[in-house]
């Protein structure tokens, strides 16, 4: 059971909640693997996806996660002008509630909407990721696959490298690791490095050798275009050259270190295409833990104490 | 009317004497005052009347957040006597017929005195110079951009200068909007921690130090509004130090508060400028103790539940804050040892009025009796439900203050009495 009504981020859970999470996505994965996509868990409750913001991936995501476990699945796709111009967030949400909606899954571009959303509704809310908060549900998958490979969290040293100023899953897999006892570190332009960022447990790294040296996991972040035009870096190939992951950088990494990346993935700027598409990759792993995991929250958010 | 008994704070000290009042001015200070109707304020403590150089009261255009009656009923219940109130209305106060419109309405509701403080360019544009000239002859005390910065540094020289010419001074917001670039909250440890987009020290000090810059080599005189950074207190300090004519204001949340209460998503906390860090709200404190910043201002900006009851990037900035200012002051500077009384006093009064050359601020014979009454040792609970203002957004519902508002007196009339 998990002890808040909502899954709004990795801060407020505690070490014993997302090891639940974590073992339950273990047991999901195991039946996914089997090709089990017919279970019970979730049959007769209603899971809505309100996006706000473009996804493909998260969306679709969820919304196999839930109707693997026979939800009623409706998706709302709104615009990110009508987040200014529409209905508000707190009307939608006091209409999706009136639906008897089990469970909202949003994505938002401004951080804190989900906190709003669920101080609003009586439907879990579960926060499939806010602006530049939190993207609980991407650290939760990336750590399944971690903890499939390695056994545990315990002791692991992941190195997270690109955005991470304007990363929500850099934050959530920060707090969420510190909680399951792994080291993180991060390296990145200054310019792309939140404040005070060390203040809440990572290891701020001044070089890629110091960030991945002795590494089990190497993380790239998506570095975006419109990053390079306000200015925070001059070119996406001056990127690539003096903080890209590539191979003589995996070199101080530990043998057969992870190479790990949430997506959607831009070849040759935070990681080699052969590093994508090595044997130490686990991006395609992630997308399979990203649906056991979700399968996971879901059920825990949902199931009743008999 | 004479008001007997009480603790009266004057220019030379805190005194316990007698005021009489007549044809609204002060008539007679002493001990015994005899004749005419007494109010017996035994344990209460008189100050010269508040004065709020930094207000919103919505009207003309934004009547659903705020209206001259509501703004002045919220002024005098938080022990205001006068106000001045900031030109972001609809029309923009750039005109004399907005400021004669809000001077007239004010008269209507006969509650506090209000000024207008008209715009520094038309529609608050940054292009061409506002009616300076005709919003003064109208009534206005002062201009000020407010809520935003002129963005030309030569629209901003040649404004101090024209408006100087009518002896005029300008209040300045200070806020380079490339660098506060969409940024809601202070930039440190809370807004990566929230995800909220933050807006670092400089973007408030580069334009404190341009408009400093403007004041010493024109030698003009200007007025640095709501000053939220240690190191713009510390800009001002200096040029001070130097002889420069600047003065400056604070308002309680910034010497109370620090950006920890953003965590918690709750759209009451965001105010432009950001509630900052813990060393910013200690170097207010001592800028308030040293001179450095010269008055306390609410920043009052009421807004709809709705306005506030949305993401907190889309919330509208600003605490209603007219009702809780004094008790916010008083609590966290007197009682707190940062100030006396009288100092407290000269920061919501007197200061005020020498800045603006408004009468009042003073309480001493021929002076108008513009006096708040405060019953210093009332303890009570902020409750934004008991605000009289339309806004009821304050961050401090639920806090414990000392000082409470018990009359307001505007030209020897009581228009709150509690």
């Amino acid at each position: 059971m998990l002890k808040h009504k909502d899954v709004l981020g990795l801060f407020e859970l505690d070490a014993e909640e997302i090891d639940e999470i974590l073992t339950v996505g273990m047991s999901m994965k195991k039946l996914l693997r089997q090709n089990i996509k017919k279970l019970p868990h979730l049959q007769g409750k209603s899971v809505t996806t309100l996006f706000y913001e473009n996804s493909t991936r998260t969306r679709c995501s969820f919304e196999l996660a839930a109707k693997y476990m026979g939800a009623h699945v409706v998706n709302i796709s709104a615009s990110s002008s009508s987040v200014q111009k529409g209905e508000t967030l707190v009307d939608t949400g006091k209409t999706l509630d009136a639906m008897k909606n089990d469970v909202i899954v949003i994505r938002h571009p401004m951080g804190g909407a989900p906190v709003l959303l669920a101080k609003t509704v009586k439907a879990h809310v579960v926060n499939a990721g806010d602006g530049m908060n939190e993207h609980p549900s991407q650290a939760l998958l990336d750590m399944l696959t971690m903890r499939e490979n390695f056994g545990s969290l315990e002791g692991l040293t992941v190195a997270i490298m690109g955005d991470i100023r304007h990363s929500r899953v850099a934050k959530s897999n920060l707090f969420g690791l510190r909680k399951m006892g792994a080291t993180v570190r991060m390296f990145a332009p200054s310019t792309l490095m939140p404040t005070d960022i060390d203040k809440m447990g990572a290891v701020v790294c001044r070089s890629r050798e110091e960030a991945v040296e002795g590494a089990d996991v190497v993380m790239g972040l998506r570095i975006q275009l419109e990053r390079q035009h306000a200015g925070n870096f001059p070119s996406l190939g001056e990127y690539a050259r003096f903080y890209g992951v590539n191979e003589e950088i995996m070199k101080y990494a530990k043998p057969n270190a992870l190479v790990m990346h949430p997506g959607p993935v831009n070849r040759g700027v935070e990681l080699t295409s052969g590093l994508i598409d090595g044997d130490t990759s686990r991006i395609e792993e992630q997308v399979l833990s990203g649906i056991a995991v979700r399968m996971a929250i879901l059920f825990l958010l949902t199931k009743e104490e008999i | 009317m004479i008001i007997k008994n009480a603790e009266v704070v004057l220019e030379d000290g805190v005194k316990k004497v007698d005021i009489r009042i007549e044809n609204g001015r002060i008539a007679e200070i002493g001990r015994g005052l005899g004749g005419g109707d007494a109010v017996d304020c035994k344990g209460l403590t008189v100050l010269p009347g508040l004065i709020d150089m930094h207000v919103h009261l919505r009207e003309p255009g934004f009547e659903k957040k705020e209206d001259i009656l509501s703004g002045s009923r919220a002024a005098v219940r938080g022990g205001f006597t006068q106000v001045c109130c900031m030109p972001n209305t609809k029309p923009v106060t750039d005109n004399k017929v907005v400021v004669s419109y809000i001077k007239n309405r004010a008269k209507e509701v006969n509650l506090c005195k209000v000024n207008p403080v008209g715009a520094i360019t038309e529609g608050q544009e940054g292009n061409n110079l506002a009616a300076i000239g005709g919003m003064k002859a109208a009534g206005a005390v002062a201009i000020s951009e407010d809520g935003k910065s002129v963005p030309s540094t030569k629209i901003m020289a040649n404004a101090m200068q024209y408006a100087a010419d009518f002896g005029l001074r300008c209040l300045c917001h200070c806020e380079d909007s490339s660098l506060v670039d969409g940024g809601v909250v202070n930039e440190g440890y809370y807004s990566t921690l929230t995800g909220l987009k933050g807006s670092i020290r400089a973007a408030e000090d580069i334009i404190i130090a341009r408009e400093i810059c403007l004041a010493e080599s024109l030698s003009l005189p200007v007025h640095i509004c709501h000053v939220s950074t240690y190191s713009g207190v510390q800009l001002i300090r200096e040029a001070k130090a130097r002889g420069v004519q600047v003065t400056a204001e604070t308002c309680p949340h910034y010497f109370t508060l620090t950006d920890e209460v953003i965590a918690s998503f709750d759209t009451n906390t965001k105010v432009n400028p950001p509630i900052r860090e813990e060393k910013d709200r200690l170097a207010i404190i001592e800028g308030l103790k040293d001179g450095t910043l010269d008055c306390i201002v609410t920043d009052h900006a009421p807004h709809h539940f709705d306005d506030k009851n949305v993401e907190y990037a889309l919330a509208a900035f600003g605490i209603s804050g007219l009702e809780t200012s004094f008790a916010l002051s008083y609590t966290q500077l007197v009682r707190g040892g940062a100030l006396s009384l009288p100092e407290l006093a000269a920061k919501m009064s007197a200061n005020p009025a020498r800045i603006l050359s408004l009468e009042g601020g003073a309480i001493a014979v021929g002076q108008p009796a513009d006096l708040t009454v405060v019953d210093l040792n009332e303890k009570w609970t902020i409750d934004p439900k008991d605000f009289v203002s339309k806004g009821k957004n304050t961050p401090f519902a639920g806090r414990e203050v000392y000082g409470k508002v018990k009359y307001t007196i505007v030209d020897g009339e009581v228009k709150y009495q509690n």
